[in-house]
């Protein structure tokens, strides 16, 4: 079965265009940037709309789970669009090796693409040596920007929600983002990347330099699977939606997750023996990353404006109090985690996002709630199941309802 | 101060109230809106003119949010309810609301919750609609009927249309409808406790709200009972039906100031919505014209009955809702057809219509053959005392190649069920039934049309030149009513609706159970047929999504008892030369009673059906295996399910001292039940199992049940912990593995999610568990080293040593491995017994946990009884190499899979069946795999989706049309 698929030719990368989902509209379009800069000229898709989410019904197992669907629309909806050449194409999907699902979309893409488009090539972008022949070639260099592209896209997507719901005149902040990432692409250009606590504090005196009225307003965290915690087209624009109500949106970075994935391999470790030679270089990389989080977060406290990141060591200690470390398949520990980090930084109301019949949600999700509300008796949690056939009506309608019991409790 | 103005807008009903400025209610009125809440509104606007000229205005309710775009005051529907609530009740503790479309759960004192169903939920008011119209009562007469009612049954609560599966074998049984309606009350209450309270447990006062819980009284009943309420702590308020609306009311205190005719005016001028719509189905009279033209040339002659003379054949088709008849005679021409709802009965209209063609054929007409098929194939065979009986989808296939030398492919839609096959060779190739949660069949159509007010076929007939049908979802009826909800709210027409809803079952039976990716793979020549197919917007919304013209029997509704009747002319020797049917006079004689009771032959506990004949003859079914229908069990036992099951139950032995370890006897431990037994039995406890599965199993520990989406084998795992936490054992002993056996078939060994972390939900959500009773260290059994020391500490209290506990981990290890090799002997000596008697072999595929009776339902002994040898995937996967497969092979069970499809592919008489829990994730990935690992090695796949509904009738049509398939195909090479 897998003897015809195609191979993408790194040498001839230059030629090809590599279609990536718009998964985290903060964070891709930094990877995009710097990958272009390597010669890879990749395009975040932004198809959207019934006629995806269709295309996507049609190739995949309709029991696939839902971001699967999501993706797969995207991709072949661009494909039948005629815009690219389609020997010249290629498709980019993100694999992290875990017991999910979530691990085989590569394969559910493949199938996918067989019957109509079956000389397109899909690139596995993951650090697990899965798919030797067609993942992307991960230099040191790729890699540490590929690093920093999270870090730049955190702060931005950070402060972007800290400031939007205050803003004086509408479009300051969508402006004030639009000018960081000119500027961080132009820091990628230059090399000057890598002076975080600058950058860092540029970016955070930007956002803060809009006007803005400080009225009060709820704060909504948003915690769950990784797609539709970050994709609009996975959560029906749920931060536009939050926005819209007058709340705050409460994202937390995507570094916890890349995080939560290292110290997984960490945990293994300890609770199984599972070490291999690369275990001592991801306990190198997590404190390093651990020192970036730290720099960040000093720049963002010192503003005084601005919420910090969650420690990640904290992080932990609070995973400890609600759930094993052990639940490392999908968002796992780090979902109640998030639950209650958030809660203790008083955002006491939050959506978790989670695919219609997602597993490992099954237990980290609403599995954990009642853990965490133990803890943290005023919080307002509620599971919001995504799902190709869920309207938005009924999810809205659900955390309106979070809403008037948040205010009602106020 | 305003008089205040509360609105509420629900799925089905428009409810309006008025109270004075102190709170105190002036008016209140109900009305159902038929999709037109709009104009249902503003009709029950002007009788609150009298109550003043201004208001303040306040609106909820799920159909409500739209009028809060013409800028009204929106408030929650919960919020609404808890408003009242405060205000009326100010001493409950909780409140239960059921509406139309949702339910809703408020839990007042000890943490204010709220809860909403979410968007998998039957259980609700439309649920409850919905079956009336099965049982054909009004819900009224439904009300009434369950108060009588004697016995209740177990019916799947959690869907529609798993509910209908439930129902439809108890009423061809002849359950009285009696039972029939408390049992489907029963499941609602079921419902708002599993999936509402999720651990929580409603107790103290209860007010129940809502239209349902207000009228109905048998579903108050069921309420009361299942919560243990009496008078004092269940209260039903008179103003239930409109409580919302003045809970929006006294939410509007402080709303400015609105009269009448300017509330009107806004809401005459709501903007319409943007829905997503689709193209018209035919743009003009001329183009329905052709297309009608086209149609017709597919049809039968007519032959008069009044005069004709000779022979003639009988074909039956006793479906799950209706039956058809059709009586032909040796050139093919129809002398007589029926079509009818069965209405519950369909017994006495088959006999019915047996007197009626008697007397239309006055004696002329010699019927020499009569054949049953469909759902009640076997009583109707005994009850008329038929020549034969045929599986549907043999008949279904007969009737179509009469149309159509050539077809391809069959799509039969009819009111429960959605049929597909594909022919290749003049031999069904595959065959595609829809699953427990797909439903877009024919009644769903007919529900939605009801629920407008109307009659089906003028409500279809409307769709045909909608000019913007609305797109809406192609899931399950619950999503479709929000989705249609949506689509109402944005302004859609009934027309559009109607012709939306037409293409929605279409795509639901393209892209769901036909799962096509093109339209060209469904095939070149293709007959549709079924009573669905008969309404004109479905068969063209299908010729439009595949883009192919059709062929459309003009008698698609009776293709099956078509087939039969066909299948009776082929087979009637000519000796015969009358049928065995029951002839004039014995039918005049005809009488039968019907009585349930509950077979004892073995632990499955069926509840039985047995139907007295007049003539003494007695039928029997609902039994799962041959020994409640009173015949002898087969004796040559080659069933390898109930082989692991009595081997795993027998496993805990000897006595211990150091105290009790209680083992949930589910998920991860039928497969590690030897390995625990052997540890802790070594270690010096006594190992006590939990109770063996069962429905009240389930039910004891469903009010932990935190995500009612879960799998039904993790939910029986709540009862399991219940169960012994009530037998008072020491600790409960369950481990959580991310990794299982590394049996080296593929690139990781993990379990899914669900097996590897379920005690952390447990503990979670069961407040009896704590850290003392409870333990669940994480492991990894391929680490001897890690596991020990991981036990060792787990299990500190007992200061056990690590050598011990080595030594006890050895044996646990010792003994895991020599049932494996039991369980492998065993399948070697089934398979060997197998092909010496010529038995075709199933391999029933799965999870271990599998072989749990309550999960799989006694589709084991089903097998057994058809004449099947059983083995299962863990007994075979050995002999199979690891096929090469386009997907991440990572998980221990599902490795097994491929490898016993691989297996099967090189054994001739060895076929291959799957079994999908509901719910289950990664089987989505896994039977794709299976399927064609299967058909690359020229064998049919077959799988079987299991969830608490306990359905063997369409399991065993599944397995009969596989067999029938296989037989056809062997005899063809």
């Amino acid at each position: 079965m897998n003897e015809q698929v195609p191979v993408f030719p790194d040498e001839r990368r230059e030629e090809y265009t590599i279609l990536a989902p718009d998964m985290l509209p903060y964070h891709f379009e930094f990877l995009a940037y710097v990958m272009r800069g390597h010669g890879y000229h990749i395009e975040i898709l932004h198809d959207e709309g019934r006629e995806v989410i269709d295309e996507g019904l049609k190739h995949c197992n309709n029991d696939a789970c839902f971001p699967a669907l999501c993706v797969i629309g995207q991709y072949l909806h661009a494909l039948k669009s005629g815009k690219y050449d389609l020997d010249r194409t290629a498709l980019l999907i993100t694999q992290t090796g875990g017991g999910c699902r979530a691990s085989n979309y590569l394969s559910l893409v493949r199938k996918a693409l067989m019957e109509e488009f079956p000389q397109v090539p899909v690139l596995s972008l993951n650090f697990s040596s899965l798919e030797k022949g067609n993942s992307l070639k991960l230099t040191p260099s790729l890699v540490l920007k590929l690093a920093y592209c999270v870090f730049y896209g955190d702060l931005i997507m950070t402060c972007f929600n800290q400031t939007k719901p205050y803003e004086k005149t509408e479009g300051d902040c969508a402006r004030v983002r639009e000018e960081c990432s000119e500027k961080v692409k132009k820091l990628f250009d230059s090399g000057a990347y890598r002076k975080l606590r600058k950058n860092a504090r540029m970016i955070a005196e930007a956002f803060a330099a809009v006007p803005y009225d400080y009225g009060h307003k709820t704060k909504v965290g948003i915690v769950g699977e990784i797609y539709v915690k970050y994709s609009p087209l996975g959560n029906s624009r749920l931060v536009d939606f939050l926005l819209s109500e007058g709340c705050e949106p409460v994202v937390p970075a995507l570094l916890d997750f890349v995080l939560y994935c290292i110290v997984n391999t960490l945990n293994d470790a300890k609770l199984y023996g599972k070490r291999s030679i690369v275990t001592p270089a991801y306990r190198i990389v997590y404190r390093w990353a651990k020192r970036k989080q730290r720099i960040m977060n000093e720049v963002l406290r010192a503003g005084k404006r601005y919420e910090p990141f969650h420690e990640f060591e904290h992080l932990r200690s609070l995973a400890d109090k609600v759930i094993n470390q052990g639940v490392k398949m999908g968002e796992g520990w780090l979902i109640p985690a998030e639950m209650a980090a958030l809660a203790e930084s008083d955002t006491e109301n939050i959506v978790c996002a989670q695919p219609f019949g997602c597993l490992p949600n099954h237990i980290a999700g609403k599995g954990a709630v009642r853990s965490v509300k133990k803890l943290f008796p005023r919080v307002n949690i509620v599971p919001i199941d995504y799902d190709p056939s869920a309207t938005k009506v009924n999810q809205e309608n659900r955390i309106k309802l979070m809403l008037a019991s948040a205010r009602n409790n106020h | 101060m305003e008089n205040l103005l509360g609105i509420d807008v629900g799925s089905t009903t428009v409810k309006v109230c008025v109270l004075d400025c102190a709170g105190n209610i002036l008016h209140t009125s109900y009305t159902r809106h038929f999709a037109q809440p709009a104009e249902c509104l503003l009709r029950a606007l002007q009788e609150v003119r009298k109550f003043g000229k201004t208001f303040s205005v306040a609106v909820t309710g799920s159909a409500g949010l739209g009028l809060a775009q013409a800028g009204l005051f929106f408030v929650q529907e919960v919020q609404a309810a808890f408003a009242a609530v405060r205000r009326h009740h100010p001493f409950a503790d909780a409140v239960v609301e059921l509406g139309g479309e949702d339910a809703k759960l408020i839990f007042l004192t000890g943490g204010v919750e709220q809860r909403m169903n979410g968007s998998c939920a039957g259980g609700t008011g439309a649920f409850i609609d919905q079956m009336a119209t099965l049982l054909d009562l009004s819900v009224e007469e439904m009300d009434k009927l369950s108060l009588e009612a004697k016995t209740v049954y177990p019916i799947a609560s959690r869907c529609g249309v798993f509910a209908k599966s439930d129902i439809q074998p108890l009423l061809n049984q002849g359950a009285s409808k009696a039972d029939i309606a408390a049992s489907i009350f029963r499941a609602v209450v079921d419902q708002t406790v599993s999936g509402l309270a999720q651990g929580r447990r409603i107790q103290g006062q209860v007010v129940f709200l809502g239209g349902p819980l207000y009228f109905l009284k048998g579903l108050r009943r069921a309420f009361r009972e299942v919560l243990k309420l009496d008078d004092e702590h269940a209260i039903f308020p008179p103003t239930a039906p409109t409580f919302m609306a003045i809970g929006a009311a006294l939410s509007a205190q402080g709303q400015p100031a609105m009269t009448v005719d300017e509330l009107e005016e806004r809401i005459e001028n709501l903007p319409s919505g943007r829905v997503a719509v689709g193209k018209p189905l035919f743009s003009s009279q001329e183009e329905y014209g052709v297309f009608l033209a086209r149609h017709g040339k597919s049809d039968l002659q007519f032959e008069n009955i009044y005069k004709y003379e000779g022979d003639a054949y009988l074909g039956i088709d006793a479906g799950s809702t209706t039956t058809k008849l059709l009586l032909i005679t040796p050139d093919d021409k129809i002398l007589y057809s029926h079509y009818q709802t069965n209405k519950g009965q369909p017994l006495e209209i088959v006999v019915n219509r047996l007197r009626e063609i008697y007397s239309l054929a006055g004696g002329r007409v010699a019927i020499r053959g009569v054949c049953v098929t469909g759902y009640g194939e076997d009583m109707f065979k005994a009850a008329l005392k038929a020549d034969f009986g045929i599986v549907e989808t043999m008949a279904h296939f007969k009737a179509a190649t009469h149309f159509n030398p050539d077809v391809d492919f069959i799509i039969d839609i009819g009111g429960q069920d959605i049929k597909c096959f594909k022919v290749k060779n003049g031999a069904i190739d595959s065959i595609m039934l829809n699953e427990a949660c797909s439903s877009g069949c024919g009644s769903f159509i007919q529900t939605f049309a009801k629920a407008m007010g109307m009659e089906i076929e003028p409500f279809a007939r409307r769709g045909l030149f909608a000019e913007h049908p609305v797109e809406l979802g192609s899931r399950c009826t619950v999503f479709m009513n929000s989705s249609v909800k949506q689509a109402q709210k944005d302004g859609a027409s009934l027309e559009d609706i109607s012709a939306g809803l037409s293409a929605s079952i279409v795509k639901n039976a393209i892209y769901k159970v036909i799962r096509a990716r093109t339209p060209d793979e469904l095939g070149q020549h293709i007959v549709v047929q079924g009573g669905t197919f008969l309404n004109d917007a479905v068969l063209r919304s299908f010729e439009l999504e595949t883009g192919k013209e059709v062929v459309r029997p003009a008698i698609a509704g009776l293709m099956g008892a078509f087939g039969a009747a066909l299948y009776a002319k082929e087979n009637t020797s000519p000796e015969t030369l009358l049928s065995t049917v029951l002839t004039e006079p014995e039918l005049e004689r005809f009488g039968y009673t019907s009585r349930g009771v509950t077979c004892k032959g073995c632990t499955a506990h069926c509840n039985v059906n047995i139907l007295t004949f007049s003539d003494g003859r007695r039928f029997i079914s609902g039994n799962k295996c041959e020994r409640g229908a009173g015949l002898r069990k087969n004796e040559k036992k080659l069933d390898i399910y109930s082989y692991k099951y009595e081997t795993l139950l027998s496993m805990p032995k000897r006595k211990g001292t150091r105290g009790r370890v209680g083992l949930p006897f589910q998920l991860v431990m039928y497969e590690q039940l030897p390995l625990w037994t052997g540890f802790f039995e070594e270690c010096g406890f006594e190992v006590v199992l939990s109770d063996r599965s069962s429905r009240e199993l389930y039910f004891r520990g469903q009010h932990t049940v935190a995500s009612d989406t879960a799998c039904y084998p993790a939910k029986l795992l709540h009862g399991h912990i219940e169960s012994l936490l009530d037998k008072g054992v020491d600790f409960i002993f369950y481990p959580a593995e991310s990794y299982n056996l590394d049996e080296g078939s593929g690139t990781n060994h993990y379990n899914c999610p669900v097996v590897a972390y379920y005690p952390e939900l447990l503990r979670a959500n069961n407040e009896r568990l704590t850290e003392e009773n409870f333990i669940s260290p994480y492991l990894d059994p391929n680490n001897e080293k890690y596991t020990v020391r991981a036990l060792t500490r787990a299990l500190r209290k007992y200061k056990l040593s690590t050598g011990l506990v080595r030594r006890a981990w050895r044996a646990g290890m010792e003994k895991l491995r020599s049932y494996h090799e039991g369980v492998v002997n065993e399948g070697k000596r089934i398979l060997f017994e197998a092909e010496k008697a010529g038995m075709p072999v199933i391999v029933l595929a799965g999870r271990p946990y599998h072989v749990d009776p309550e999960i799989n339902h006694g589709i084991d002994k089903l097998l057994s009884s058809l004449g099947l040898a059983v083995l299962s995937e863990d007994a075979v996967f050995e002999e199979g190499e690891t096929p090469e497969v386009g997907v991440l092979n990572q998980w221990t069970y599902h490795a097994r899979l491929y490898r016993a499809a691989q297996f099967c592919t090189r054994r001739a008489g060895v076929n291959l069946v799957q079994l999908v829990s509901f719910g289950c994730g990664i089987d989505a990935i896994t039977a794709d795999e299976v399927r064609s690992i299967l058909e690359g090695g020229g064998k049919l796949y077959t799988q079987i989706k299991i969830d608490e509904i306990n359905n063997l009738g369409v399991v065993k049509i599944r397995i009969r049309s596989m067999l029938a398939a296989d037989a056809e195909r062997r005899r063809k090479q």
